[in-house]
């Protein structure tokens, strides 16, 4: 008889754990709900506010109209234009930054005399906002593509730099004993344990980058340019537009995200060994 | 005993000079050890053992003294290191962990294939081998040390308190495990603890060592057949006296610390 009391217990303890299971799922299924609802909860309350005019629908004109505009403009085809110009000018100014940043960094943590060289120069030059030395750009790269990536590369590069020379500085020193142990020379040194030693603390550098290369973009392109979503955002304010201005407004908010998105996935490709 | 010994240790001596103070880590070591022996340093913490394997494993310089680790092969490398726990690197899967030593040679792809291979199934990772160290138990990553180390077929092999972080049970295992593979290389071993327990199972030379400046104190011979398990060496009363030699040597050698 002893087996069938067991058995019970057996199977009380499967319903209680799939209780649990059950549980836990529904509070995941909340918690995804809540993330949605805040941004939807704004929009509706913005919505009511402004129809019933409690707030000036000349400043915040209501969401519905603002998504009309939105595909007003993309049907003109103007839109993609000025979408697809500051695309271009965020990917290439970022790449311009990212990638002497990361190469600058990594021989900085590697190599103490480097690292102790350009580290005043570095600390130096970071607080000096690269939007207001635009006006030098631009004289020097006219009103070109190229004044605009060079001014989000000049704002990318010091946030990754400083990260990826951390990253290698603060590689646990016992990694570095058994790479010598084991007889690594300076090329391997540098890819099997510099380089992804320093990968994860330098991502976050890479993800703060990109934060700054879209705050970088619209400013440059308000003051210097004659398209690109910021050209947008301006033009439309100096004429009043104020409803395509939220709809250039609103598509810089959704490429943060969406590049957020992509480092999130990127991140998970390139450190497997980090759960 | 007519082969000149693998390693040869003459008046080496370590101090670490600090704002104007130096501590002597190791002071006047002489020590030689023959081709196939497993030598256990033992002796209280802080008495410079980890200091004297560094030196030996080259990854710091002695004040005077020198060493002399004999070559057979100009292939070889001369030493490999199995270090106290977090020895594996976290972004190198299992496999690629125990085939380290290789690839930084240069080793042909086979070979390296090869030794991995055999010194995984050694160890028992085989099915582990696409895992990263994050995903395994810390015997399991003991085990990875081992196997590289193995794996690297080097002329002797420095083992600083690989076992220190595990539990009991893991560690009978894993002492159990390194002895049959040692077995069948017979390679020198040079095998740094703390545990007189561990310096009995393990070694046919027992090198003590006192503390406040490092220096070796005795040596004893363990001449208990091998091979050697856990629970013999256990209730072997010749090995229990022993314990309480060492134990009080030990003793002293921590009270005369104190009082200095
Ligand atoms: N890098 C170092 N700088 C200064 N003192 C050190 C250094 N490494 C070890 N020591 C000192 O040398 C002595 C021996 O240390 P160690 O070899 O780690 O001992 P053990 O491994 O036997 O515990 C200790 O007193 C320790 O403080
Ligand atoms: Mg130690």
């Amino acid at each position: 008889m002893a087996t069938k009391v067991e058995e019970i217990y057996m199977e009380n303890s499967i319903a209680v754990e799939e209780q649990m299971w059950r549980k836990g799922r529904r509070r995941q299924q909340l918690k995804h709900m809540l993330t949605v609802a805040s941004p939807v909860c704004l929009l509706v309350l913005w919505e009511v506010l402004s129809r019933t005019n409690i707030i000036d629908a000349r400043f915040f004109p209501p969401p519905t109209e603002i998504i009309g505009t939105f595909f007003k403009m993309a049907a003109s085809g103007d839109l993609f234009n000025h979408l697809g110009i500051s695309l271009y000018r965020i990917i290439g100014g970022f790449l311009l930054g990212v990638i002497p940043a990361i190469l600058l960094g990594l021989i900085m943590g590697m190599y103490r005399p480097v690292r102790y060289f350009f580290q005043p120069l570095v600390m130096a030059l970071m607080p000096i906002p690269t939007l207001a030395l635009m006006p030098i750009i631009l004289i020097i790269f006219g009103i070109s593509d190229f004044s605009k990536m060079i001014t989000i590369a000049g704002s990318v590069f010091f946030p990754v730099v400083i990260n990826t020379a951390a990253g290698v500085a603060n590689i646990d020193g016992i990694y570095l004993d058994v790479a010598k142990n084991y007889g690594a020379k300076s090329k391997d040194f540098f890819f099997k344990i510099a380089l992804p030693g320093a990968l994860p603390v330098m991502l976050e550098g890479i993800q703060m980058g990109q934060a700054i290369a879209l705050l970088t973009i619209v400013a440059a392109e308000m003051m210097g340019a004659h398209s690109g979503i910021g050209y947008l955002i301006w033009t439309s304010y100096k004429a009043f537009l104020l409803q395509q201005m939220y709809v250039g407004l609103i598509l810089i908010s959704f490429f943060g995200y969406f590049f957020s998105l992509l480092l999130r996935m990127l991140q998970k490709v390139l450190i497997p060994w980090k759960k | 005993m007519s082969e000149a010994p693998k390693i040869q240790i003459n008046h080496l001596t370590k101090i670490y000079f600090k704002k104007h103070k130096a501590v002597t880590a190791l002071k006047d070591i002489n020590l030689s050890i023959n081709d196939g022996e497993f030598v256990c340093l033992l002796g209280p913490s802080g008495c410079g053992k980890t200091t004297l394997l560094r030196i030996l494993a080259g990854l710091e310089k002695p004040s005077a003294g020198e060493f002399h680790i004999r070559r057979t092969s100009k292939d070889r490398p001369l030493q490999s290191m199995i270090f106290q726990e977090k020895g594996v690197i976290p972004w190198l899967t299992v496999e690629e962990n125990v085939a380290f030593g290789l690839k930084m040679r240069h080793m042909p792809k086979t070979t390296i294939k090869q030794q991995t291979d055999y010194y995984l199934e050694k160890v028992g990772l085989k099915e582990f081998r696409k895992l990263y160290p994050s995903e395994i138990s810390g015997g399991m990553k003991q085990r990875v040390s081992i196997a590289r180390a193995f794996a690297n077929d080097p002329e002797i092999l420095l083992m600083d308190e690989p076992f220190a972080a595990l539990d009991e049970q893991n560690k009978f295992i894993l002492q159990e495990e390194l002895l049959t593979i040692w077995s069948e290389t017979k390679k020198t071993v040079l095998f740094i603890t703390h545990s007189i327990d561990e310096a009995l199972l393990l070694s046919d030379r027992i090198v003590l060592m006192s503390t406040q400046p490092g220096q070796i104190v005795r040596e004893k011979m363990i001449d208990v057949p091998r091979p050697r398990k856990v629970e013999a060496i256990r209730s072997n009363p010749e090995m229990e006296k022993e314990f309480v030699d060492i134990w009080e040597h030990l003793q002293t050698a921590v009270e005369k610390a104190r009082q200095s």
